[in-house]
């Protein structure tokens, strides 16, 4: 519904300054603003999914839970962010999480100061059974993020070369208004979903929080998480001096895991609230319409 | 016309990932660690084949300065000679007492000149020293100084002859494990006696233990006793990472 006066006015009001390919592009996103006010009846001319979104929404789906999962698994052997470069427990943490029985473990003996003074840092051994998963858990996180980033990569390439960014997923700069992004906002708090079109056509919530998805969470949670490999960080120094050393990175990289849990969990809700069985029929066979 | 597009499209992406694919296997067409037909393996072996096709071969880790050596937690092995400790060593023990001065570091295998050293062999190579940051598979990173000689130095002097492939370290606290080439002639690759400039205590390895910088911390193997150059990969058996279900390759 405001897709049609956001898009018309971009237009048709500069339609002088258009090249002829522009003013196509112009002529056909008007027609489909236009499909899109009749809400109610589903159109076939309304496009679907394709078979590479579908696809790949399966595939980072998978990985996605997979690296959750093991993302816990691994930061339950050492439940403590800090910020910097170094971080142990015989250091000061940022924050502790009480997720596995290293919760705030002591069990440190045979303390020795490594030079003199009061604020030297020290030597501990350490005497308590932790308890470590990492083996498994980090060669899974791995592989799954080996799924995640080749997809998502053919993903964006095919996403930018086929204009399906460009048509369904960046918000247009018309859209971008306070008052619209307020109004869409409202209607999501008061549960006012839009039904469920089964195809790309989104409203301005959905375009912001996939393109925040694509473009900015997991571009950032998969490099604070290369920021964490020794060896790539000797091949490209500049990831730890962006993310201000490696335990930085990895309190970044939880940070960005908490958004994207949170995304999954809207993501579901809204596609229960907005029709689950054509949502679902729209993201697997690619067929919006009820039988 | 729009389905023909399409193919098109779609046949150049198999082209495009035929061709990277090719890339990366072409480039790991040496000797690769072995999988056990195990799924994790084989993203670990993945991932060991993009690391060498992807990173410069001689990228130096980041070195810092005194002002950021850190606390430093001891873990795994912290004592081999203790008896109450499961994987104690009685010559572990001995060689203690005697503040390590008839502790011998064998070298055998591809080398042309098969060998022990001393520890006051050892610190007469040339030394090099580096501050560098420890980081552990569980999560935890340290700071600290080492002080020691490069591997370089000490197969260069044993000879090690064209065919050799793999380095494997066999420890007091019984534990094997390997590195290749790469990482075995990397400048900052130590065999390290000395910590925050003061001998290596018996808490992190005592007396000599292993920098492999680029790796995480669990491969710079603690209490060195037998270094034993190879050609053929040699996964430790039951004392080696894989066996136990951690990967071989963690520059991650």
């Amino acid at each position: 519904m405001w897709a049609k006066f956001v898009r018309f006015p971009r237009y048709f009001k500069s339609g002088n300054r258009l090249s002829t390919s522009k003013f196509t592009r112009a002529y056909l996103d008007a027609a489909l603003a236009m499909t899109e006010s009749s809400e109610s009846t589903p159109n076939p001319t309304r496009s679907r999914h394709t078979r590479i979104v579908r696809a790949s929404h399966w595939i980072v789906t998978l990985s996605f839970i997979l690296l959750a999962f093991t993302g816990v698994v691994i930061l339950m052997a050492h439940p403590r962010l800090y910020w910097g470069d170094t971080g142990n427990d015989l250091t000061p943490a940022l924050i502790e999480l009480p997720i596995s029985r290293n919760y705030k473990h002591g069990g440190w003996d045979n303390q020795v100061a490594f030079f003199q003074g009061e604020a030297s840092p020290v030597s501990a051994n350490r005497t308590f059974d932790i308890f470590n998963k990492n083996g498994w858990g980090r060669s899974l996180h791995f592989l799954a993020a080996w799924f995640l980033v080749i997809v998502g990569a053919i993903y964006v390439l095919v996403g930018i070369l086929t204009g399906h960014f460009r048509h369904h997923i960046v918000p247009r700069l018309a859209e971008l208004k306070p008052d619209l992004l307020w109004h869409d906002f409202k209607e999501h708090l008061r549960l006012r979903i839009r039904a469920a079109t089964g195809g790309p056509q989104y409203g301005l919530m959905q375009k912001c929080s996939y393109f925040g998805v694509v473009f900015l969470a997991l571009p950032l949670i998969v490099l604070s998480g290369l920021a964490m490999s020794p060896a790539i960080t000797a091949g490209y120094p500049i990831l730890l001096r962006v993310f201000n050393g490696y335990q930085s990175a990895r309190t970044i990289h939880f940070f960005a895991f908490l958004i994207l849990l949170l995304f999954l969990l809207v993501h579901v809700f809204m596609v229960i609230k907005s029709g689950f069985r054509r949502q679902m029929r729209g993201m697997t066979i690619g067929d919006s319409h009820e039988d | 016309m729009k389905t023909d597009e399409l193919i098109t499209r779609r046949n150049m992406l198999i082209a495009g990932v035929t061709a990277v694919g090719g890339l990366v296997l072409t480039s790991c067409s040496k000797q690769l660690p072995p999988t056990y037909g195990n799924i994790l393996r084989m993203g670990d072996t993945f991932t060991y084949a993009a690391h060498q096709a992807l990173i410069p071969g001689e990228s130096l880790v980041k070195e810092y300065s005194h002002k950021d050596i850190s606390s430093f937690p001891a873990t795994g092995t912290t004592n081999p000679g203790d008896p109450d400790k499961p994987n104690s060593s009685e010559l572990y023990r001995n060689l203690q007492r005697g503040n390590f001065a008839e502790w011998r570091l064998t070298i055998e295998g591809l080398v042309a000149r098969p060998g022990s050293y001393s520890l006051a062999e050892l610190k007469g190579f040339p030394a090099r020293t580096q501050i560098t940051r420890h980081t552990c598979e569980e999560g935890w990173t340290a700071i600290g100084e080492w002080t020691g000689v490069p591997l370089s130095r000490v197969l260069d002097a044993a000879g090690m002859l064209p065919s050799a492939r793999f380095v494997s370290f066999y420890s007091f606290d019984d534990w094997v494990d390997n590195i290749d080439m790469l990482d075995a002639l990397h400048p900052q690759t130590l065999l390290a006696y000395g910590m925050n400039g003061r001998d290596l205590a018996v808490a992190h390895g005592a007396p000599v233990r292993l920098r492999v910088e680029r790796q995480l911390g669990y491969k710079s193997m603690k209490y060195i006793q037998r270094i034993v150059v190879t050609d053929k990969f040699n996964d430790g058996g039951k004392s080696g990472s894989i066996q136990n279900g951690w990967a071989w390759y963690v520059g991650i």
